[in-house]
């Protein structure tokens, strides 16, 4: 046993393409997800709902758009004009000041402003947000200087079209989900098939050998190289793009191992039904890799899928993992929420391993 | 039981569409080097396979030191050597990586059987630190033998051992043969080369899917019974046709650079291949009487089976 792992990561380490997928692509992944979400504004069009029309609502303005991030694009008069304003796809937020917002001000020393973003581009509606009310603030702590109570301008955010801001960091949980399965699904049913293509497994099969020794021999590096590979992603996501892990680091890592086992597991399926490496790799793209993509809610939600696909996607591992992930990193949530998700992924690992230890082959053919 | 190290019983087996192995009866004893001999697509690979575990016949019973191939073949398992046909060792590890990788899945270690396999390991330990895919081929060969002795098996199955590997490295590959069978090791060996027939102990001549003979080399030979003359002419073409025409002829076929003639009757007149050869408007004709071979033995013999000729299999 001992040996077969010593021998496994030998060919692991020796092969610089196994090497590359190993260790390269999560990296490039990440960095290529994660940098394809712009996170810089330019000339972002915007419209002004200006209600109050005073002195203070028109220093504001002027000030937003003297910053060159915004450009001026449309004048509303009333707040109807907000919707259609939208729809047409031309502006990304529009800023509103209540009717009397600077007479507001200056009486109760307290006001409203309200910036609604179109989420539809949920990071960048998050940036223009956080521009948008650092001038304002900027300007507030100005006038300060001036008065002694301390003034108040209250920013309401509105974000429409996308109010839970889904796809914010969605590119965190969805590449690990991808690169594990992978890594994990793809990398073992080829050296599996690699076995049977040159003519090892046959001399492996005439050895005392069992089944489950070969498949955990096979299996282990995996799981530490994936494992490791894991930790490399959220490291990535935690420094470079800021991404925030709410909840527990060791329950995510855990979850992240069964998620690990679960793909290994189906690796080793699809290498007991193919005999070359080729095969073992194009059912890995077909079965694991474009589902996983399309209908784990990655790219796509769930929810604006239609209800057949919806179905589908309930077996599909990488959903109930990518739930996972979410909950944990982003909600902050513990096994009291996603118990069910992790039975699930806990249910189709034992239902893998079951079934590739049951089709392994004892022979030939 | 136990008559036998390897016995073969009634062994039939077909694939989808071709018969391999057909009716195969063979026992040999322990500590011989047994031989099969025969060409690409005889059933030597399939009948390996048979006994090493890796398939099951369709009908007949297969036994290995005792133990049955089907019900036993995990104990099997534990006992035999096996080299399959083509080079089945990892080649992205080096000599040394391989043999300590195979001694671990039998739980042993270089050192424990360091002894059986010093004669043949000694070549190549100098390379020792070298990639398996950058050997010769016939250093291949010594390392795929010194892994799949590593265990000290007890029965040890060679699969056309000597394919591919150049004349110097197959002699020496024998003599190694002939040391392991002295050390009380069962030896089978599949080879497609009629001249290394002549270094086993008994062997067993196989064409698609039948065994024609099986005894030693030696009564082979005897058993050939026939005159043979090597007959040689200016024109090689058309020799063949022209020999064929004289009267009783048995069989004509080509040996090597020269054609082998045999007559029916005891009593042919060797000067009578000339006069026809000549009428024939042949030149520089040679004729030479000859000693049988095992090859000789094996073409006859392959004439004679022509009556059930099916098609086999090696793979």
């Amino acid at each position: 046993m001992k040996g077969f792992i010593i021998k496994e990561f030998l060919h692991i380490f020796r092969d610089l393409r196994t090497m590359l997928i190993l260790f390269g692509m999560p990296v490039a992944q990440v960095l290529l997800f994660g940098f394809a979400i712009t996170n810089e504004i330019n000339h972002a069009n915007i419209a002004i709902l200006d209600q109050a029309k005073d002195e203070i609502s028109m220093k504001i303005t002027e000030k937003i758009l003297s910053s060159g991030y915004f450009d001026l694009k449309a004048v509303l008069y009333h707040p109807n004009e907000i919707e259609p304003a939208f729809s047409k796809g031309e502006i990304k937020e529009v800023i509103v000041f209540e009717p009397g917002f600077g007479q507001r001000l200056e009486k109760e020393g307290k006001a409203n402003l309200q910036i609604i973003t179109d989420a539809s581009d949920p990071n960048t509606a998050n940036l223009l947000f956080n521009y948008t009310s650092g001038i304002v603030r900027d300007y507030s702590r100005e006038m300060m200087e001036n008065k002694k109570p301390p003034l108040q301008i209250s920013i309401e955010s509105t974000m429409i079209y996308n109010p839970e801001l889904k796809g914010v960091f969605m590119f965190v949980p969805g590449t690990i989900t991808i690169l594990l399965m992978l890594v994990s699904a793809m990398m073992t049913s080829i050296s599996i098939a690699r076995e049977k293509e040159l003519g090892t497994m046959e001399v492996l099969l005439v050895s005392p050998l069992k089944p489950i020794q070969i498949i955990v021999g096979k299996v282990l590096p995996y799981i530490l190289l994936s494992f490791i590979n894991a930790i490399v992603i959220l490291t990535l996501a935690f420094t470079v793009f800021g991404m925030p892990i709410n909840g527990s680091i060791l329950f995510l890592l855990l979850e992240s191992i069964l998620f690990i086992v679960m793909a290994l597991s189906m690796g080793i399926f699809i290498s007991t039904v193919s005999q070359t490496q080729q095969q073992a790799m194009l059912l890995s793209m077909f079965v694991l890799m474009l589902p996983t993509i399309l209908l784990s809610g990655f790219i796509f939600p769930v929810e604006n899928m239609p209800l057949p696909l919806q179905i589908l996607s309930n077996i599909m591992p990488s959903k109930w993992f990518i739930i996972i992930v979410k909950s944990i990193m982003i909600k902050g949530l513990g096994i009291a929420y996603v118990w069910k998700e992790t039975l699930v992924l806990f249910g189709m690992t034992v239902f893998f391993i079951v079934l590739s230890v049951k089709k392994f082959n004892i022979r030939l053919g | 039981m136990n008559k036998g190290a390897v016995i073969l019983q009634d062994i039939t087996k077909s694939y989808k569409t071709v018969k391999a192995l057909t009716e195969i009866n063979v026992s040999i004893e322990k500590g011989e080097l047994f031989g099969f001999i025969g060409p690409d697509g005889a059933g030597k690979t399939t009948l390996f396979r048979i006994l090493t575990t890796l398939l099951n016949p369709d009908t007949g019973t297969a036994t290995v030191a005792g133990f049955n191939t089907i019900t036993d073949y995990k104990a099997i398992r534990k006992i035999v050597g096996y080299m399959p046909g083509r080079f089945s060792l990892y080649q992205d590890l080096t000599v040394e990586e391989n043999l300590k990788f195979f001694a671990s899945i039998y739980k042993s270690t270089i050192e424990e059987n360091y002894h059986l396999i010093s004669d043949i390991y000694r070549h190549i330990e100098p390379f020792k630190h070298r990639k398996a895919a950058q050997l010769s081929g016939g250093m291949k060969q010594k390392l795929a033998l010194s892994c799949a002795l590593i265990h000290k098996p007890e029965v040890l199955f060679l699969d056309e051992p000597t394919t591919g590997v150049d004349a110097v490295s197959r002699m020496e590959f024998w003599e190694m043969l002939k040391k392991l069978r002295s050390q009380g090791i069962t030896i089978l060996v599949s080879t497609p080369y009629m001249d290394e027939a002549a270094l086993c102990d008994r062997v067993a001549l196989m064409q698609n899917g039948h065994l024609m003979a099986i005894d030693t080399p030696d009564a082979i030979i005897k058993a050939f019974g026939l005159t043979i003359y090597a007959v040689k002419s200016n024109k090689m073409f058309q020799l063949l046709t022209d020999l064929q025409s004289i009267q009783e002829t048995e069989a004509v076929y080509r040996f090597g650079d020269v054609v082998h003639y045999l007559n029916k009757s005891s009593s042919f007149d060797p000067a009578k291949i000339s006069q026809h050869l000549i009428k024939a408007a042949h030149t520089e004709i040679i004729v030479k009487q000859t000693v049988p071979t095992i090859e000789d033995s094996f073409m006859l013999n392959m004439r004679k089976s022509d009556s059930f000729n099916t098609q086999g299999n090696d793979n």
